[in-house]
């Protein structure tokens, strides 16, 4: 029997630089894999060129990528998963990111990874979407911000303000 | 959205965070990262207890420290401390900490359960939430053993929050992907199943993830779920863009629940219910007329979200396999993609026709495609999309169009990425192997393979090659010219260097007539290319030179010349040096009988699977390669199922049909057997089948297998491992002539007879040849069946040739205690049979011991204690496995019975092998 439940393996967040910005793991991997894999899918991506196809084969596993001014997100999913419903669940992610930081650049989810975290976690669980209403998922993350002692997202001000990801 | 800036927060943590960033070089970066640790450090050592917002503040800078790569060996203790935190933000961070950074192994886990235990008891909803978040990140073992119980319940429960039940599902499907054993199945998969008629359609498209997993291990449980779900997509495709509200996605309704949806039917096979097969239809055809609308939005999100639903829908038509129609449209709709001017969608239609190939509904629309796809193959600028056209056209080959499809690939080859070079030579001497006619064209595709990309032909390419030379006749001398050809070039790869050398070494003598091309000239072609070579390869050209002593008497004082200089002789490499001294010393003091007789010509090799595409399945991973099988996927779903894991578990199996077996073309497999014989053989009306002297054959392979008072046929067959040949022996028991005499088996087992004379005179008899080949293990012998006019009316006679699986026997020799230990590996019960029957004949040693033998296996004596009992081995051999097999046979001579034990890895194979032998005593 074929295997049907096609999950996320796992979803990258990096530069241009090639600098990591936030990793998520659907299966479980020791820290050398992870590091190993990174180094490798970080360079195989930033070596294509930008018109190319959103899509590449890699080990038995396929990558879906898509740059947003000078980020990369990047998923990884099994050979039989569908590509295109995957492109839209980085862009509804990078969608929710812009809509609760404003305007999202990189140095939003440098300064507030663990907010990055937290949202990817109402949107995504187990490599599987969970809830892919913009409303919704805003709405448990603004929950939560109530239940918090002082409201506030870190927007540095202090640097030179970065692309946003113009959506 | 929130606000800038406010309050204190975690400053400390933007400092740190902006520090780093500051930093110039990565020294600057490490010092200040160690700086930072050995604060941290000094703070959670401390006297001072720290307060909860120092805690989390540390915690989340060691988090992010981490984050940049550099290992954290301590802040676990004050993480898990933050775990029982009623503060919301430090539960959080506490649970990102743990869920990032703390292994499956860890002896925290029980704390960890602990507090997670505690959260899910709360009732408040946002702290379930994060509780669950954490189960389904961590997903360990110790995890699935404390909660997978506990978590269905939640799921199930009546007054569960609906953001609560999305993350409890998702959780319970990763429990369940970790550890299947300890998920509960149960009273509650009825009312899992019935989430999927939730009003609350993130529920729904959780829910959904779920039933998928978990129809996968208990199909029948949900088997409820089809309707559901095909209920719930009929809905959505139907329904008006803003009936869903936010869970339209730029005006495609719920497109991630639609493909989930969609890809959970293709857990079942097609809805056996006519009005909900119909529902399906309508929704699928639905899908694909959206995909001839004017878009309703130019952004990409718009077509990609529309096109992962069709996608989707085309992979559940592909699945079905069958309803030609929706399978042609499907076809044709990729076919317009393969134009498109997104790469992403060229890139997919050619992915996804690439399956749609494999199913004989679409096999031939597909090919429609090929100069688009071939000019893909010459156009595209994205490697990745070539390589999808590459595969495309692997899959769509057959003879129609192998030629143009090969020369393509290999006109592609020259100027191919390297990356997939080796991948396209693989695919092009398979294709070449599988649909050569003419064996010409097989040699010259191979050797223009060395020549455009050498490096890249691994070693089964050109063994292959050897192997088919050696074993067909008729291509041998045009093998032979060809390779000295080739080798004149100046420059040629080592690959050809070895082919030729093989080559001529075995026929240089076909091509020796001609005075361009003899010995000594073949001899000094191949030598000079010696010193360029490595030595595997030197070592087999001197083998050559031997084959070329025996061959060519007249250049043996060059070549003897050649193996007695020092750098032969004296040569560094012990291999070389070997092979020099003991050839030379065998051509001076061997005669030529033996000489003749030690270097004859290499006897053809045993037919086998082709290497090569063994090695093409392990590159690309089981399962990925299109079925090129004979069996073009079957009408529906289930019966591909089966065939699926089939394929898969024995890995390189049946797909590859051996063109040396001379077989028919995939898609007619059973019509070249007729045409061999008579056209007017169509099939005989239902006769009865002859079968009662079928068991006099289980232990022998001799004798007269049918005889009326017109014919009479006699058999005598001999079996090699997993290959037979048997000769049919018809006699005319008349005084007048056989006419239209026809016989014809069905393709079972291989079975490749040679046509046989449509006459046969009064009182002669003919012979015909049965080539045998056993594919796998089986139950059915074939049927021959024979026509002929005598005396003006049809003669239909039909006997069943008694090829067992038994004559695939080959016996084996072993001692006492090898037998025992084996014993004891086969010992799980289904690979037991064990019969005691009475017995049917004197109960005479010698003739038992003469029908063990007759029945393949060996006879081992001094195994049993009891000397009375018999004990035998042997394996089956079949073409795509090996079955040992041991047996036992106890006789009773009081009561005048016998019990039968027999062992072996398989149990269909046991069973058989019982039925078979019982029935002889």
């Amino acid at each position: 029997m074929p295997f049907l439940c096609l999950f996320m393996q796992f979803m990258l967040l990096f530069s241009r630089q090639g600098k990591l910005r936030l990793q998520k793991w659907y299966v479980p991997l020791s820290d050398k894999e992870k590091k190993k894999i990174t180094r490798e899918l970080v360079q195989t991506v930033l070596a294509r060129k930008p018109k190319m196809c959103s899509f590449l084969e890699w080990r038995d596993l396929k990558i879906v990528y898509k740059r947003y001014a000078s980020l990369y997100f990047c998923c990884a999913i099994e050979d039989q998963d569908n590509e295109l419903i995957t492109l839209e669940i980085i862009h509804r992610y990078v969608e929710l990111l812009d809509k609760y930081f404003g305007s999202v650049c990189e140095l939003d989810i440098i300064f507030n990874f663990e907010k990055a975290y937290f949202i990817l976690d109402e949107f995504l669980l187990g490599g599987e979407a969970q809830e892919t209403s913009k409303k919704n998922v805003l709405k448990a993350i603004e929950q939560a911000d109530l239940l918090q002692e002082v409201r506030y997202v870190i927007k540095p001000t202090w640097e030179q303000c970065q692309v946003s990801f113009c959506l | 959205m929130p606000a800038v800036s406010k309050g204190d927060g975690m400053r400390g943590l933007a400092v740190f965070i902006s520090d780093i960033r500051n930093c110039k070089s990565k020294e600057a970066e490490v010092k200040r990262i160690n700086k930072e640790l050995a604060n941290i450090r000094s703070k959670f050592k401390g006297d001072k207890a720290l307060d909860g917002y120092s805690k989390k503040k540390y915690v989340c800078k060691l988090l992010f420290i981490f984050l940049l790569g550099h290992d954290i060996d301590f802040g676990h203790m004050e993480a898990v401390n933050l775990l029982s935190s009623n503060k919301y933000t430090e539960k959080q961070i506490g649970y990102l900490f743990i869920s990032v950074l703390v292994n499956s192994n860890s002896d925290l886990i029980r704390l960890i359960n602990n507090a997670i235990k505690n959260d899910l008891t709360s009732r408040n909803p946002t702290f379930m939430n994060l509780a669950l978040h954490c189960i389904a990140n961590v997903g360990s073992r110790e995890m699935a053993e404390a909660f997978a119980s506990e978590i269905p319940r939640i799921l199930v429960a009546g007054d569960t929050m609906d953001s609560v039940k999305q993350s409890a599902a998702l959780c319970l499907l990763r429990l369940n992907r970790t550890s299947p054993d300890l998920v509960p199945m149960g009273e509650w998969t009825a009312r899992v199943v019935h989430l999927l008629n939730d009003q609350h359609l993130g529920v729904v498209t959780a829910a959904t993830s779920l039933i998928t997993t978990l129809a996968q291990k208990n199909p029948d449980d949900f088997k409820t779920s089809v309707s559901l779900a095909v209920a719930r997509l009929s809905r959505i495709v139907t329904s008006a863009s803003i009936d869903l509200q936010d869970y339209t996605y730029y005006f495609v309704a719920a497109p991630w629940l639609s493909v989930k949806l969609l890809r959970l039917l293709q857990s079942y096979p097609p809805p056996e219910d006519a009005a909900l097969r119909s529902r399906l239809t309508e929704c699928l055809e639905t899908i694909l007329n959206k995909a001839q609308e004017p878009p309703k939005s130019k952004k990409v999100q718009h077509s990609n979200a529309k096109n992962a639903v069709l996608f989707e829908a085309i992979a559940l038509i592909i699945h079905h396999d069958s309803e030609p129609t929706l399978l042609v449209r499907a076809c044709n709709q990729l076919g317009q993609f393969l134009q498109h001017r997104e790469t992403n969608l060229r890139y997919l239609a050619l992915e996804s026709m690439c399956t749609l190939a494999s199913s004989e509904f679409s096999h031939e629309a597909v090919k429609t495609h090929m100069e688009t796809v071939i000019n893909a193959l010459k156009t595209e600028r994205d490697v990745s999309v070539r390589q999808r056209a590459v595969d495309l056209l692997y899959a769509m080959c057959d003879r129609s169009n192998a030629k143009q499809i090969v020369a393509e690939m290999l006109s592609y080859l020259e100027t191919a990425d390297y990356s997939i070079r080796e991948e396209i030579v693989l695919k092009v001497a398979i294709l070449a192997e599988k649909y050569a006619v003419d064996y010409t064209w097989y040699v010259d595709t191979i050797l223009n393979l060395i020549r455009i990309a050498g490096d890249y032909v691994s070693e089964e390419v050109w063994y292959r090659v050897i192997q088919i030379v050696i074993n067909r006749d008729d291509v041998q001398g045009y093998a032979a010219k060809t390779v000295f050809e080739a080798l004149q070039a100046p420059a040629c790869h080592e690959n050809l260097v070895k082919v030729g050398g093989y080559i001529l070494g075995e026929f240089g003598n076909l091509i020796a007539g001609d005075s361009r091309s003899s010995p000594l000239v073949q001899f000094n072609l191949l030598h000079s290319k010696f010193h360029l070579c490595s030595v595997p390869t030197r070592a087999l050209l001197l083998s050559a030179y031997i084959k070329f002593i025996n061959l060519f008497p007249e250049v043996k004082a060059t070549i003897q010349d050649v193996l007695r200089s020092d750098s032969q002789l004296r040569n560094a490499d012990v291999e070389l040096q070997q092979r020099a001294v003991e050839y030379l010393r065998l051509s001076c003091i061997a005669s030529t009988d033996i000489l003749a007789t030690v270097l004859e010509e290499m006897p053809p090799f045993p037919e086998r699977e082709s290497s090569i595409l063994a090695k093409l399945k392990k590159k690309k991973g089981p399962g990925k390669l299109p079925d090129m099988d004979d069996s073009r996927r079957s009408v529906n779903g289930s019966t591909e199922h089966s065939e699926n894991t089939d394929t898969t578990n024995k890995g390189s199996t049946h797909s590859f049909t051996d063109v040396l077996n001379l077989n028919s073309t995939p898609s007619s497999g059973a019509s070249l057997l007729i045409d061999v014989f008579s056209e007017s053989s169509a099939p005989p009306a239902a006769i009865d089948v002859s079968e009662e002297n079928f068991p006099r054959f289980v232990c022998k392979n001799n004798g007269v297998i049918y005889e009326n008072q017109l014919l009479q046929i006699g058999l005598k067959s001999e079996y090699r491992q997993n290959l037979g040949r048997m000769y049919v022996f018809y006699g005319n028991k008349t005084s007048t002539q056989f006419l239209s005499f026809s016989s014809s088996s069905p393709p079972q087992l291989n079975v490749h007879p040679k046509a046989a004379d449509p006459m046969i005179e009064g009182g002669a008899q003919m012979q015909q040849i049965l080539n045998i080949e056993c594919v796998s293990d089986f139950r059915d012998a074939p049927v021959l069946n024979i026509q002929f006019r005598y005396g003006g009316t049809l003669q239909n006679i039909a006997v069943k040739l008694p090829v067992m699986l038994n004559k695939f026997f080959q016996p084996t020799e072993m001692m006492s205690q090898d037998f025992f230990q084996r014993w004891k590996q086969l010992g799980a019960p289904q690979q037991e049979v064990q019969k005691i029957f009475k017995a049917k004949h004197p109960m005479d040693t010698e003739v038992t011991k003469a029908k063990i033998l007759g029945f393949g296996v060996a006879l081992l004596d001094g195994v049993d204690p009891n000397p009375a009992n018999f004990v035998g081995a042997g394996v089956i051999h079949t073409k795509t496995t090996q079955v040992g097999c041991l047996l036992r046979l106890e006789p009773n001579m009081q009561a005048q019975m016998y019990r039968l034990t027999l062992r072996t890895s398989r149990d269909s194979v046991s069973q058989r092998l019982c039925e078979l032998l019982s029935d002889q005593f």
